[in-house]
């Protein structure tokens, strides 16, 4: 019995496009919940770092991302806000990202308006500044000098919230969302090794193995990696959003391209034999 | 005197700045303060030269009609689109309500997380066309990229619990371990081109022919 895969190897790759945006958008628009999402030790982690927190402590918060990987770091940067908000946290946002600052404000803002914070007196957005890594270097001697103004050009001194703030001794944790470079790696190798500050990261999933050997030696306490990571994190702080409401779509397309490397070996396999043939 | 005063330059600030990276007296940290001023605001003014650069290239190729140029006519006007709406709304450029935060939610937005999705469709068919399994290595990393696909979604847990654990001791031990070398050789290349830089001995940063 033989079978001709001449069909499958000629198979149009629209047909597989179609597929893969059936199985995303679907679970997306319906939400199936087709398996619990269950917590790692890593988003465990990054979660019993700010529940460790004394309440009212001041957390730096990096947004080191913009909108091109808005689907992995926004819903871990909301799910942090939210967090932190929910144990009155004093948080200081900055970012080294140009397109990141308005996504850290919406963030801020949401998450503000939903625990009743107030912006200046509870949070503040210092925006962005450029030079990568001596950007970091610089907030060591003086966050005031780096960042004279916050993002909407109000001078820090007249900033409630940043009274007091000189450098990283004032802050309890660090918490760094990140697409990549400038981003978490930077802010261990100039801010957590040199200054010691404990640091917990959230990274997008393709850039996330390069954050373990970190992880391993403990400079980060937790790691959140991608939309996955995300939704644990949803999970942890009971606070079920964007990120968990993505997983089904997630684990469908994750299942659907192992079928596809299966699918296009079978193919080949019908290649080899009618070459030897 | 061309060559020779930038590499004194680079010897003297090198030098300096690795010192200052280790010694916190004022006296030390003042001038490695203000060096580091000065980065920040170069870096800045380099933003200008990257526009102008972007000018110029793009109006070369649209005035030369060389391949694709309408693209290029839309970046222009999307450029200056964006520049005009910023400036001419002051200093509210930034409330929610002003046109510049609809052009980053609407336009900048969509358009980078549009770019970003497409990559699961072009995952799923170079899966299918691309993704060989012809030797045994091969046949090990489709076997782990399989554990990993599967065993970082929820439903690898559900199809079973040793799954995402087994994805787990993947990136916990063999990745790992190879992340670390590289991670250590990058580390001594980074440390060898920085003194080769600072002793003069590479030249590329000054538009030169290269290392000696």
């Amino acid at each position: 019995m033989s079978f001709d895969l001449s069909a499958l190897r000629a198979l149009d790759r629209r047909w597989i496009f179609l597929a893969v945006a059936l199985l995303t958008t679907i679970p997306l628009a319906f939400g199936f919940h087709i398996a619990p999402v269950s917590p790692s030790p890593r988003a465990r982690g990054f979660y019993e770092a700010i529940e460790k927190l004394p309440e009212g402590s001041t957390v730096l918060l990096a947004g080191d991302y913009d909108p091109g990987t808005i689907a992995e770091n926004y819903p871990m940067h909301l799910a942090a806000v939210r967090h932190l908000m929910s144990r009155n946290m004093k948080i200081i946002g900055v970012e080294l990202y140009p397109g990141g600052p308005p996504l850290a404000d919406q963030v801020l803002h949401i998450a503000g308006a939903e625990y009743g914070k107030r912006e200046g007196v509870d949070y503040v957005n210092l925006g962005y500044k450029s030079g990568n890594e001596i950007v970091m270097s610089q907030m060591g001697s003086s966050i005031p000098r780096t960042f004279p103004v916050d993002r909407r050009g109000v001078p820090v001194g007249q900033i409630p919230v940043m009274k007091g703030i000189e450098n990283y001794e004032q802050f309890a944790l660090l918490v760094s969302v990140s697409a990549g470079y400038p981003g978490t790696k930077e802010w261990v190798q100039q801010v957590q090794s040199r200054y010691h500050l404990p640091m917990v990261a959230g990274v997008t999933a393709v850039s996330a193995p390069e954050y373990y050997p970190y992880l391993q030696a403990g400079q980060l306490i937790g790691l959140l990696g991608g939309m996955a990571g995300a939704a644990e994190y949803e999970v942890l702080i009971g606070h079920k959003a964007l990120a968990t409401r993505g997983m089904d779509a997630q684990s469908l397309a994750h299942l659907f391209i192992a079928f596809m490397i299966i699918l296009g070996n079978v193919a080949f396999i019908g290649v080899a034999k009618g070459r030897k043939g | 005197m061309k060559r020779e005063v930038p590499i004194i330059i680079t010897l003297v600030t090198g030098v300096f700045c690795l010192i200052g990276f280790f010694v916190p007296h004022p006296a030390v940290r003042t001038f490695y303060d203000s060096i580091q001023q000065w980065v920040i605001v170069i870096v800045g003014a380099t933003y200008v030269l990257g526009v102008a650069n972007v000018l110029r290239v793009n109006v070369q190729q649209v005035s030369q009609r060389t391949h694709d140029w309408p693209f290029k006519v839309v970046l222009l006007v999307g450029l200056f689109a964006t520049m005009i709406v910023g400036f001419a709304e002051g200093t509210h450029y930034l409330d929610d309500s002003s046109k510049f935060s609809w052009i980053y939610r609407t336009v900048y937005t969509s358009m980078a997380a549009t770019m970003f999705a497409l990559l699961a469709f072009f995952i799923a068919s170079a899966a299918f066309r691309a993704f060989r399994i012809r030797s045994f290595e091969a046949l090990l990393l489709a076997i782990a990229a399989f554990v990993l696909m599967i065993g970082r979604v929820p439903i690898g847990n559900a199809i079973h619990p040793a799954i995402p654990a087994a994805a787990d001791w993947l990136m916990e031990i063999p990745q790992n371990a190879a992340k670390r070398g590289i991670l250590i050789g990058a580390a001594l290349g980074v440390m060898a081109t920085g003194i080769r830089i600072i002793l003069g001995i590479e030249k590329t940063y000054g538009g030169g022919e290269g290392g000696g």
